[in-house]
């Protein structure tokens, strides 16, 4: 059995480098498109400012785009290396998006990413600006890929185990790719990625608003930062990732816990805005409820029930049982593989058969199982609730809060008018937001899917490689190095970037990297318009 | 094409060709970026000259480092046995190249941003880093493999890898990763005397020359000790069904010194793959000397592939022997996904392969000509 030491490792590095990674993708996703709006705005007007603001824009995107390519690799990896058995157990399912998301993203991203910072002077500006476009599409195509991928994580759709390879098996691609949590997950993942994109440009052109400077390009930019934003951040919240958390049991559970929704309530039930989970007691301690919301989010409707964590446990006991049947079955295969009866009893069970390898890491021979394991078994099923309660909240008032921001900016700019000092404050003190809702929103669902790491098919505790403690000990201090010093030089860039601001771009479009030109007057931007 | 797509036996076998193919495109093209990263700080010595140098792959190594990250996506779907194994079997080999590939787009990225010749002094240090350990341990990870690594499966198909960092290191997977970085060296050598001018060129011919007949000495030598036997092999000695279940445990293979030599034997015309992984490198040498760069670096890639496809040919069917449990050698016929998804992986691939190439070509031709000083100092340069 696999040392709980080693899974916490694995996971906790996982854990950090792609919440690390997660820094800077949605900036890439949400700039890419931004940039590529811009262009195509200077393309339709070929008025200079729209170019300089691509520039500008896109030299910050470039910054964040070198980060997000350097640690993407190690995701790439890290599966084989640090999950050795879920690569095998379901490399026949999950890998095939990861590789078509390098056929059909990554190489359009990468390919014109060059092209876009160094084709300027090479391309007519249309050509160039279709170079950005295609840029922007490849980020989003793998931001597809990987969420068809993650979504098979959380609602493993189209396969089944086969007992000859002791693995999961695809048997309609087409189920995984339109599976309805990848494709909710999808919208809502890019729209944040969007909602990130604007805040980064409302906020650091409120810098300069607020600073005087560079007021052309500020306002602009502001302006499309807030509708832009606006349309994005209601699509966060609309077409959000609550749309696929009816789908299975763990996603009931994740929600219910989610919501600390100890038991099923009658429908519509009511939403808990506030209050302190208690896993001692299993209840919601100060809660304070609003009626009826909760069904109608979780449901979006008046009459469904959505049921609580005590009685998914129940049904997950049951599922346990039925698991049990198809180890059982499993293991006669395994002894004999012509034992056509053990095939049909596996056949019949083996939709559970992930339910009985929860009992693995608590007993090790799940067939030596009794009612307590069962029992312990089926409350492990449950993620930690008070985590997901408030992370869930947290994530949700950034939400509104960016709502609200955009809602107010763009008011001030449809009507033309000058928008007050504190809009411009707030826009740059709204900058880390994006960011938390993103990360917390990654642990809601990620964490949220514990015990599994495929749902109802395999426990992230029995998914591991079987590596050294001091391997993980070493990789982990060494890409918490390596990614702290990047974190410290990268900000420094940005911020040394944005207080640098665009004005070299103004007159000479080439020089838009440092050390390139001596060309840097302010005139430049007058001179634009 | 119908058939293709619907017979197991048939598609391991395409799978098996592209899973070169990937390799050799990697190889081929991030090579010499790699190649150009390891030059850096010899065939540049001023602040300008590096610039050429980086110049002349800065707008493109993005997309050719691409063809590893299929690769590694690509092993994942189609091979997902030996995605787990050699990625955790190798896990800290991995982290060294993955350390040194985050360091590569940063590097290239963030050693313009500022002026201060400290700074791009580490950015240097860290492109050779991020160029030359990569080179080194692919090479090193191929000597492993022909050597036959220290893994079993368990009843429940879970890889156990029971060798580490240190034994990775002996010395014939060194001689390996030295042609490997000899053979990267010389490519970026190739494509550095291709694209640009001055004195950067005139370096990199100078080292090319070197790297190229390293590259064919160390090579040959290495053919020869795979003669000798030095190597080992495993040759699998029960009857492997083409369209079997990917289980590695129903075979037996057996250790066999001469195994890894058996299929040139049986098809002798193979012998020209080798062959030409020697004739490669030695007219890219001589391509060197008379300044033929367009010639150089097609023998150069002529080489590198000749040279990857020598390693395939000479373990078929296997891909990953296991030393210490042979009979759970990994092979292309008991180690691939399901035919569903191998059938679904050719279909994007057959269809994205195409139009990748069709656009890379078009970048390659926009961005076609020499980099020289000029095209750095020069008022307004977008470079690096």
């Amino acid at each position: 059995m696999t040392d709980p030491l080693l899974v916490d490792l694995s996971r906790l590095q996982f854990a950090l480098t792609a919440m690390y990674h997660f820094l800077f993708v949605p900036l890439t996703l949400g700039l890419s498109i931004l940039v590529a709006m811009m262009e195509t705005v200077y393309v339709m007007t070929r008025r200079k400012i729209w170019r300089d603001m691509t520039k500008f824009w896109g030299l910050l995107f470039g910054i964040n785009f070198a980060l997000g390519v350097a640690t993407g690799l190690t995701m790439e990896f890290q599966f084989g290396m640090n999950w050795a058995y879920y690569s095998h157990y379901v490399g026949d399912v999950f890998g095939a998006p990861l590789a078509i998301e390098g056929l059909m993203a990554f190489f359009l991203e990468a390919t014109f990413v060059g092209l876009f910072f160094f084709g300027w002077d090479k391309l007519t500006a249309l050509s160039h600006c279709i170079v950005t476009w295609l840029m922007a599409l490849g980020t989003n195509f793998s931001a597809l890929w990987i969420l068809i991928a993650n979504g098979w994580m959380q609602n493993p759709v189209g396969s089944t185990f086969n007992p000859d390879t002791m693995r999961m098996e695809v048997t309609d691609f087409a189920a995984v790719i339109f599976n309805p949590v990848a494709q909710a997950k999808f919208v809502h993942t890019v729209s944040a990625g969007y909602v990130c994109g604007a805040v980064f440009v409302l906020g650091v052109s409120a810098f300069y608003i607020l600073r005087g400077r560079h007021l052309e390009l500020a306002k602009r930019s502001f302006a499309i930062a807030a509708a832009f934003g606006l349309a994005s951040a209601l699509s966060v919240v609309v077409l959000g990732d609550e749309s696929g958390y009816a789908v299975t049991d763990h996603q009931k559970m994740k929600l219910a816990a989610m919501e600390a929704m100890w038991h099923t309530e009658p429908a519509p039930a009511a939403f808990t805005a506030v209050g302190i989970p208690d896993l001692e007691s299993r209840t919601t301690r100060y809660a304070l409820h609003i009626p009826y919301a909760m069904g109608l989010i979780g449901t979006r409707s008046l009459t469904t029930e959505i049921p609580g964590i005590t009685e998914l446990v129940a049904h997950a006991k049951d599922r346990i049982r039925n698991g049990l049947v198809a180890y059982a079955a499993l293991e006669r295969i395994k002894a004999d593989r012509t034992d056509a009866e053990a095939r049909a009893e596996f056949a019949r069970t083996q939709v559970d058969l992930g339910y009985a390898q929860l009992l693995k890491p608590l007993i090790g021979d799940p067939l030596k199982a009794n009612e307590a394991d069962i029992d312990r078994a089926a409350w492990s099923t449950v993620p930690h609730v008070p985590s997901l309660f408030f992370t869930f909240r947290a994530m949700v008032a950034c939400g509104f809060l960016l709502i609200g921001l955009f809602g107010a900016a763009l008011w001030y700019t449809a009507r033309e008018a000058e928008a007050p000092r504190w809009l411009f404050r707030a826009a740059l003190f709204a900058l880390p937001l994006p960011w938390i809702a993103i990360e917390f929103g990654w642990f809601v669902a990620e964490f949220g899917r514990q015990p599994w790491i495929i749902e109802g098919v395999l426990p992230t505790a029995l998914a591991t490689s079987e590596l050294g403690i001091p391997s993980l000990l070493i990789t982990i201090a060494g890409f918490t190095l390596v990614y702290g010093v990047l974190a410290v030089i990268e900000v420094q860039l940005m911020l040394r970037a944005i207080a640098k601001g665009p004005e070299t771009l103004a007159d000479d479009p080439a020089a838009l990297f440092p050390g390139a030109g001596t060309n840097r007057n302010d005139a430049g931007l007058v001179a634009a318009e | 094409m119908l058939a293709l797509l619907s017979d197991y036996e048939t598609l391991r076998l395409v799978w098996w060709v592209l899973l070169g193919v990937l390799l050799i495109g990697f190889a081929l093209t991030d090579g010499f970026d790699l190649g150009v990263g390891a030059l850096l700080p010899f065939v540049g010595r001023t602040d300008v000259e590096r610039r050429v140098a980086i110049h002349t792959v800065s707008a493109t190594w993005e997309g050719n480092q691409v063809w590893l990250v299929l690769g590694g996506g690509a092993i994942f779907a189609a091979w997902p046995a030996l995605y787990a194994l050699s990625f955790s079997g190798f896990y800290l080999a991995m982290f060294l190249v993955l350390f040194a590939l985050i360091l590569r787009p940063v590097a290239f990225k963030y050693r313009s941003k500022r002026e201060s010749a400290v700074w791009r002094a580490r950015w240097d240090w860290a492109l050779f880093v991020g160029g030359a350990v990569p080179a080194l341990i692919f090479g090193v990870a191929v000597g492993n493999v022909l050597q036959g690594v220290p893994f079993h499966f368990t009843s429940d198909l879970r890889p156990i890898y029971g060798g580490s960092l240190l034994g990775l290191l002996n010395p014939l997977a060194l001689l390996c990763g030295l042609v490997s970085l000899a053979m990267l060296v010389a490519h970026g050598a190739a494509w550095l005397a291709f694209k640009a001018e001055g004195p950067v060129a005139e370096r990199a011919r100078a080292i090319g020359l070197k790297a190229s007949l390293a590259t064919a000495a160390l090579f040959a030598l290495g053919g020869l000790l795979i003669w000798a036997g030095a190597f080992g092999g495993y040759r699998v000695v029960t009857p492997l069904p083409g369209d079997g279940p990917s289980n590695p445990l129903t075979k037996a293979v057996v250790a066999d010194a001469g195994a890894w030599l058996a299929n040139f034997w049986a098809h002798p015309a193979l012998a020209l793959v080798p062959l030409f992984g020697i004739a490669g490198p030695l007219l890219a040498a001589l391509g060197f000397r008379a300044r033929h760069e367009g010639l150089t670096f097609l023998a150069s890639s002529l080489g590198i592939a000749c040279i990857i496809a020598t390693v395939g040919l000479s373990m078929f069917p296997v891909i990953l022997p296991s030393n210490t449990h042979p009979g759970h050698a990994l092979t292309v016929f008991d180690a691939s996904s399901s035919r569903a998804t191998l059938r679904n992986m050719l279909i994007a691939t057959v269809i994205f392969l195409p139009i990748i190439l069709a656009y890379t070509a078009w970048v390659y031709r926009v961005l076609w000509g020499k980099v020289s000083n000029r095209d750095i100092t020069a008022p307004g340069s977008a470079a690096y």
